[in-house]
């Protein structure tokens, strides 16, 4: 699909570089890629400077993904938005939901009549970023999901075979091993959300609130504390308190904890591998991550993370013709090849995968493409495509915090997830209300 | 007799007023009032709709459990941070007073902290607290204490209680410091051929004569745990775990500028408002009667 596209493309590019004389079209991109990530952008954002003369994209970075979108956010309502947004996944339905604040780049691609086609591009990427008709609302750039991790070193130390446990019930068996054996931190995790409700909610396919995961309509609410969510934060609390989970926080401290080798297994984002290889002094292995053999159609698949490209509205309509330009030039194989393999997130085009896997490249890294299949395990159904609750980043904390307080042995995890639905559904309602 | 200056001119004063009250309105007032107009208004993070509810968003504050935990929370806070503030550097102040070889160095030292920006101490305290590197985790280990802050709420606000603490002390000292050093040593020294042992001395004589220097620092020192220590907790717990360390001016910001509620966020700050007028009223009107210059 994408070979029939290239030519298309590189004659647009040409046919704009003829008439050069007039001054170039800035266009303002605001991300949050920090350090290597950072530069790897920067490098596409110059490439697409150096192939034509009319637009120049410039990258600011505004720091984290909250402070990125809180900046962007006061942008707009100065009048200042910039042409771009990072926009992490948790804040996509306050961005769909912004109707006259952002561009749908469907309607972009179309009314700029740039080559275009979402079916490029992985279902479970797209379907996080579409509407329910399927179009798609934001560009999908830098995804990962949630693997699994272990220390083979400690596995054998432990009298373990090497291999990582694909069900639950044979983790708390090997999390014993490792504990007789003296591992002092036996698991932990990053991004305790994203893995044990979220993800854990798809992997299983069950809903992690009504109306499609949100998907359906702004008047869903959460169903976290079914009896299967119960029953997995119960067995994590009880781990917890036999010294065999040790909490790490909110988001990626786990990393840390795993590749300093304190701790025997692991759940983080794909972008930990990074981290890992270049710290860890042990023999590890990623992997797919843990499933309750009990439930039927589990394993399904996992769902992404990390962010996608927003367009704002209120710029000059030449400007958003630079901006089509530039994302058809983003949806590129060689470029979305680049991202992938310089970056550690997944793949997210059907076409980058397959040039990637042609290359090799995944002979010498096995794990980069592991989470490609965690990630099309299945079709992705209503309760596996993604998830859209408005507010989400306070909407994560409530449960991050009823999370806590199970781990410290404050809550049981039926009074816990009660209360995560019950103050989750709070926030929902002041978004719907807001947002009518 | 008036001794008061009287300007001819109808204009002048008010042009020579005009540059302090202007910065007053810009940057008081004008907010101010716009906090307590958004209050008012139900609005989604852009702005691109808004709604006047009247007193809805002060209702759903009070009726949430965590905003009136966030409130206890922060009376803990303060108290925590001005009690241990106060009464650590006095302590200091009175064995610096007495020093003689060497003071100047040991003052230094002392003062030193001061120069520290709330965030970075609370990085530099959470490093030497955090979970599984830090160099106190390790020694608590050592005598059984499991420390982790990240799970325990406890934990993280003594964390944030000693960070914001050991930076105020500097300033604390310095004005105990000075304190100490204004009072008459013959006044001591009367009392100590009456019989009075130092003990007795401190109590009635010094602590007396430094209550206005005590009085000020109290005020300072709830200002300070109320408002300043948004940088220690930001970068140390953000509040959590659990909202365990969440004070009601570090909810404001994350309500506001992290969950995009404004309505929300400038109710909260209206209500803080409210208390600092009352606070600094009361301190003004009832303890400074008892303070005697």
């Amino acid at each position: 699909m994408l070979r029939k596209l290239l030519p298309a493309a590189v004659a647009a590019v040409c046919a704009a570089m003829s008439p050069a004389a007039h001054a170039q079209v800035e266009i303002q991109w605001w991300h949050s890629m920090g350090g290597a990530l950072g530069e790897q952008l920067n490098d596409l954002a110059r490439k697409f400077n150096e192939r034509q003369k009319d637009y120049k994209v410039v990258t600011v970075y505004k720091g984290s993904y909250p402070e990125s979108m809180t900046a962007a956010i006061a942008a707009f309502r100065a009048g200042q938005a910039p042409h771009l947004l990072q926009v992490f996944e948790v804040g996509t339905a306050t961005m769909m939901a912004a109707r006259g604040a952002v561009k749908p780049v469907y309607q972009l691609m179309k009314e700029q009549n740039e080559p275009f086609d979402p079916k490029d591009y992985l279902p479970v990427v797209t379907g996080y970023y579409s509407d329910l008709k399927g179009n798609l609302l934001s560009f999908p750039f830098n995804s990962s999901t949630v693997m699994f991790y272990i220390n083979k070193d400690a596995f054998k130390k432990a009298g373990l075979p090497p291999e990582a446990p694909k069900t639950w019930k044979q983790f708390v068996a090997a999390a014993e091993k490792l504990k007789a054996s003296g591992q002092d931190c036996v698991y932990t995790t990053s991004w305790p959300s994203w893995m044990h409700i979220e993800n854990f909610s798809a992997w299983h396919n069950v809903p992690i609130g009504t109306r499609q995961n949100g998907m359906g309509g702004l008047d869903t609410v959460f169903s976290i504390n079914s009896p299967l969510h119960v029953r997995h934060v119960t067995m994590l609390g009880e781990l917890a308190k036999k010294g065999m989970f040790t909490y790490a926080g909110r988001t990626n401290q786990g990393d840390a904890k795993f590749s300093s080798g304190e701790c025997a297994m692991f759940s983080g984002s794909t972008g930990a591998q990074a981290g890992i290889r270049k710290s860890a002094k042990f023999d590890w292995s990623i992997n797919f991550i843990p499933y309750h053999d009990d439930v039927a159609g589990a394993p399904q698949n996992s769902i992404i993370g990390g962010a996608s490209l927003w367009v704002m509205t209120g710029r000059k309509p030449e400007e958003y013709k630079g901006v089509a330009r530039f994302l058809a030039f983003l949806s590129r194989t060689e470029i979305q090849v680049q991202w992938h393999t310089g970056t550690g997130y997944v793949p997210i085009t059907l076409a980058s995968y397959e040039a990637t896997r042609v290359s090799g490249f995944y002979d010498r890294d096995p794990g980069a493409a592991l989470a490609v299949k965690q990630l099309t395990n299945k079709p992705p159904t209503e309760n596996s495509k993604g998830l859209r609750f408005g507010n989400f980043v306070q909407g994560r904390e409530v449960i991050e915090e009823e999370l806590e307080a199970v781990f410290a042995g404050k809550k049981t995890a039926q009074a816990a997830l009660n209360d995560a639905v019950r103050r989750g559904n709070e926030v929902l309602r002041r978004f719907e209300a807001a947002n009518k | 007799m008036e001794k008061r200056v009287v300007f001819r001119s109808a204009w002048l004063p008010y042009a020579l007023l005009a540059p302090q009250l202007a910065i007053t309105v810009v940057f008081f007032f004008w907010p101010a009032a716009q906090a307590i107009w958004y209050s008012f208004q139900l609005q989604d993070a852009f702005g691109l709709n808004t709604q006047f509810v009247g007193f809805e968003n002060f209702r759903i504050l009070f009726s949430d459990a965590n905003y009136l935990r966030s409130f206890r929370t922060t009376a803990i806070f303060s108290v925590l941070v001005a009690g241990f503030g106060l009464g650590l550097s006095l302590l200091l102040a009175v064995m610096a007073d007495r020093v003689v070889k060497g003071a100047l160095a040991y003052k230094t030292v002392l003062i030193w902290p001061y120069a520290v920006a709330a965030a970075v101490a609370g990085v530099l305290w959470a490093f030497i607290f955090a979970p599984s590197i830090g160099i106190v985790t390790y020694l608590l280990k050592g005598f059984g204490i499991h420390w982790n802050w990240i799970i325990n709420g406890n934990q993280a606000m003594l964390l944030v209680v000693i960070a914001s603490v050991w930076k105020q002390i500097s300033y604390n000292f310095l004005f105990f410091l000075a304190g100490l050093q204004s009072i008459p040593k013959s006044l001591l020294e009367a009392a100590a051929i009456d019989g009075a042992g130092p003990a007795r001395r401190f109590l009635t004589i010094v602590l007396p004569l430094l209550s206005p220097t005590t009085f000020f620092l109290l005020v300072v020192n709830i200002v300070y745990a109320f408002f300043d220590t948004f940088g220690v907790i930001d970068a140390t717990t953000q509040g959590g775990p659990a909202q365990a360390t969440q004070i009601l001016v570090y909810k404001v910001y994350h309500d506001g500028v992290k969950s995009g509620d404004l309505g929300g966020s400038s109710a909260q700050s209206v209500i803080l408002m409210i208390i600092v007028i009352a606070l600094t009223a009361i301190q003004f009107r009832y303890i400074e009667r008892k303070v005697q210059y």
